[in-house]
């Protein structure tokens, strides 16, 4: 009985689908990437353990929210891609004022990361995708790893990770970042996305009733015409529809251009 | 010029267009957008997610949270924990510390005497070296590195497990009282391993002025540095005032009282300064209570070896070589037969006596500034070369080798130590200024003279007033 576990686990190894053996964990050697992946999540769902296990560091990991103060980066190789990672601090929603919320935010919208992964405590599902729907509003590039699944199943809790890769219309991976389940996965989509070979179709709001995504598009339009490099116009479409005098000042000083040309340099 | 104008009426449009648009859609166009988020979230979540079998009839995750966060049995709890990790440290300490100093001081220096004399180096030298510098560190090394590598995987062990934010609930009430962020108990928290670590931490506050309260009374809580002269302090003087068989239990109830004196003055100091410089009101903040998880115990202690321990150990190593060096020349360097450390352990040692301590402790703090590690080696060392006690080293500025807390406790007691100077050492070490690495973040963090300032000396003036408190009280009775 034993040996047969073993040699399951051989064969898992050189099954072609189990693609750890592509990856190389750069740890803080970020020197010439081809990618940036930014991990974006609520707080204490584990994106530091998703973050060490890519990277091989060993950032510190703790079980209480906000554990992660500034933003740590690291680095892996796969498939003969360098990838810069960048660990976020958490953020329950992209419209928070404190320091370390406003750091995660700022580098979801102009940082222009590749691929944002969006990390999720699967036992608290609902929650959790409050801030996903507010990333794909303003990114398409973006896979939600469906983190902390032992715990989910722990609970009786069943998720229907194909449904959900669905209706999001973005890859869905089932993890347990701390067993150090599900990781190929996780990277075999990060790169499929980088590399486009995944196109995302991002869910966008459909309760808002017509005028407003009439309003939001229209002035998205305009914003584009006059700041062809900006991201994330549907953002600040928003922004500017709620008055926030931040994003009205940067917009008549033109700023706003400036901001995502030098987020683009870096 | 004309593409400017271009430009800024373009601007002007995209300006004018929103809002239009914004009067049009009225004033809850952001609770309508929240709202439409939480329900397509909600209605997703419902078609995906399905749960199998019965509802678990027992909710451990409750009960544990009832207890641990319960009015009656709360506080009772988290005191006892505490209690336990040090009387894990404290008992699970003795034996490698002494094994370790066995090897490093018995036998170790021994060799490199010998190697030192077959190489013919000149007395300075090999003073300078392996008295000094290899001694100092090879002391730090036996000291810390057991009770740190018990201390920091059982600390850790409850962090993972998710116990720290039910303290921060526990707690949020008092904090609300004396004005300060109920996020301050995570700070703190964090704190108890390493203040600059703390000070870093306080990031986690959002309001400038609750967050300085923060960083000022990040200090009192004690730091693993100074743990080591808590712990070995209290065993001498308070577990040797009790009988044998309680020694145990006193001692470590000592360092649980001396911490929770800690944090007892972090509260009265944080009231005092919203009373006084950083008036304000109390901000609003939601904590999530993480779920419990199983620690992954082995991962635990292994990252908490290499994180904390090695890093913090190597920290303290660094600082202790040139420590080492120092204390030795201060000891060697003489004018008029007397050394430079005899002259300043003289001059301040009648207000030493005054605050229940002596000239050689306040000489060790002012060399230890840069790490509160090195106390406890500096003291023994600076107390055997102002005593001429023998037996113990091998000339004047030679750190010994003390087998055991017997021979120390011996050492202290001759050179005129009584409970009292045990008891304000204790009370010296958890109140005086933080250790450079500290300060240098308060001011990275604050950026600002005035509050690095206020952080260093606050902490030292209250030490001075209440050790001579304790001193006044003690002399009269």
């Amino acid at each position: 009985m034993k040996a047969n576990m073993k040699d399951i686990n051989k064969n898992c190894e050189t099954c072609p689908a189990h693609n750890l053996s592509n990856l190389v964990k750069l740890g803080v050697d970020m020197t010439h990437f081809d990618f940036v992946v930014a991990l974006a999540g609520n707080p204490n769902v584990g994106k530091s353990t998703v973050f060490n296990s890519l990277t091989g560091l060993k950032q510190h990991t703790g079980n209480w929210p906000g554990k992660t103060v500034g933003r740590a980066e690291g680095a892996f190789q796969y498939n003969n891609k360098r990838y810069k990672i960048v660990d976020l601090p958490g953020t329950y929603s992209l419209l928070s004022t404190s320091v370390d919320e406003e750091i995660a935010r700022d580098f979801i919208l102009f940082g222009q990361p590749d691929v944002t992964v969006i990390v999720v405590d699967a036992s608290r599902l609902e929650r959790n995708l409050n801030l996903t729907l507010q990333v794909l509003e303003i990114t398409d590039r973006v896979v939600l790893c469906l983190n902390l699944i032992d715990e989910a199943e722990r609970h009786n809790l069943k998720i229907d990770d194909r449904l959900l890769s669905k209706e999001l219309g973005i890859p869905v991976v089932k993890c347990s970042a701390r067993q150090g389940l599900g990781i190929p996965d996780l990277l075999s989509s990060i790169h499929k996305v980088a590399t486009k070979e995944f196109i995302c179709k991002p869910y966008r709001m459909t309760n808002t009733s017509k005028k407003i995504s009439n309003a939001i598009d229209d002035i998205n339009k305009k914003l584009k015409e006059q700041f062809p490099n900006l991201a994330n116009t549907r953002w600040i479409a928003l922004r500017l529809l709620e008055g926030d005098q931040n994003i009205i000042d940067a917009i008549k000083s033109g700023e706003i251009g400036k901001l995502s040309f030098v987020e683009n340099e870096n | 010029m004309l593409k400017t104008k271009i430009d800024m009426d373009k601007k002007e449009e995209i300006l004018k267009l929103a809002n239009k648009y914004r009067w049009e859609l009225g004033e809850n166009l952001h609770d309508s957008i929240l709202e439409s988020i939480y329900s397509d979230a909600s209605n997703i979540t419902n078609k995906v997610v399905s749960k199998i079998g019965e509802k678990p009839k027992f909710d451990w995750d409750r009960l544990i949270d009832k207890l641990v966060t319960g009015k009656l049995t709360g506080f009772p709890i988290m005191f006892l924990l505490l209690a336990l990790v040090f009387w894990l440290t404290i008992s699970g300490a003795n034996y490698p510390s002494q094994f370790l100093s066995w090897i490093l001081i018995d036998n170790v220096h021994h060799y490199l005497k010998m190697f030192s004399q077959f190489l013919s180096f000149p007395n300075w030298l090999s003073g300078l070296l392996i008295d000094g510098a290899y001694l100092a560190t090879a002391w730090v090394v036996s000291v810390m590195l057991p009770p740190m590598a018990i201390f920091f995987p059982l600390f850790t062990l409850l962090e993972d497990f998710g116990y720290l934010p039910r303290v921060a609930f526990n707690l949020d009430f008092l904090y609300k009282k004396v004005g300060a962020h109920g996020k301050q108990a995570l700070t703190m928290s964090m704190g108890f391993g390493c203040n600059a670590a703390g000070v870093v931490a306080t990031r986690i506050i959002d309001s400038p002025r609750e967050r300085l309260i923060a960083i000022i009374t990040n200090n009192f809580s004690l730091c693993n540095g100074r743990w080591p002269t808590q712990i070995l302090i209290a065993t001498i003087f308070i577990g040797g005032a009790v009988p044998n068989y309680l020694a145990g239990i006193a001692s470590s109830a000592a360092v649980v009282f001396i911490a929770l004196l800690g944090v007892s003055f972090s509260f009265i100091v944080s009231l005092f300064l919203s009373k006084t410089l950083l008036k304000g009101e109390v901000s609003s903040f939601s904590l999530e209570l993480p779920p419990y998880r199983p620690p992954r115990i082995l991962q635990t202690i292994y990252t908490s070896l290499i994180d904390r321990t090695l890093i913090v150990l190597w920290r303290a190593v660094v600082f202790a070589a040139p420590a080492g060096i120092i204390i030795w020349l201060v000891a060697n360097i003489s004018i008029n037969n007397i050394s430079l450390a005899e002259y300043f352990i003289n001059w301040v040692n009648p207000f030493g006596l005054l605050i229940g301590l002596n000239g050689v402790i306040i000489l060790a703090y002012v060399i230890a500034i840069p790490a509160n590690e090195i106390v406890i080696p500096t003291i023994l060392m600076l107390t055997v070369l102002t005593n001429n006690i023998t037996g113990f080293g091998s000339g004047a500025g030679v750190m010994f080798e003390l087998d055991s807390v017997q021979q120390t406790e011996y050492l202290l007691r001759n050179s005129g130590w009584s409970l009292l100077t045990g008891i304000n050492l204790m009370l010296f070490s958890l109140l005086h200024n933080p250790c450079s690495t500290t300060i240098f973040s308060i001011y990275k963090e604050t950026k600002s003279v005035k509050w690095t300032l206020i952080s260093t000396f606050l902490p030292i003036v209250l030490g001075i007033l209440i050790c001579f408190l304790v001193a006044s009280v003690w002399n009269m009775i």
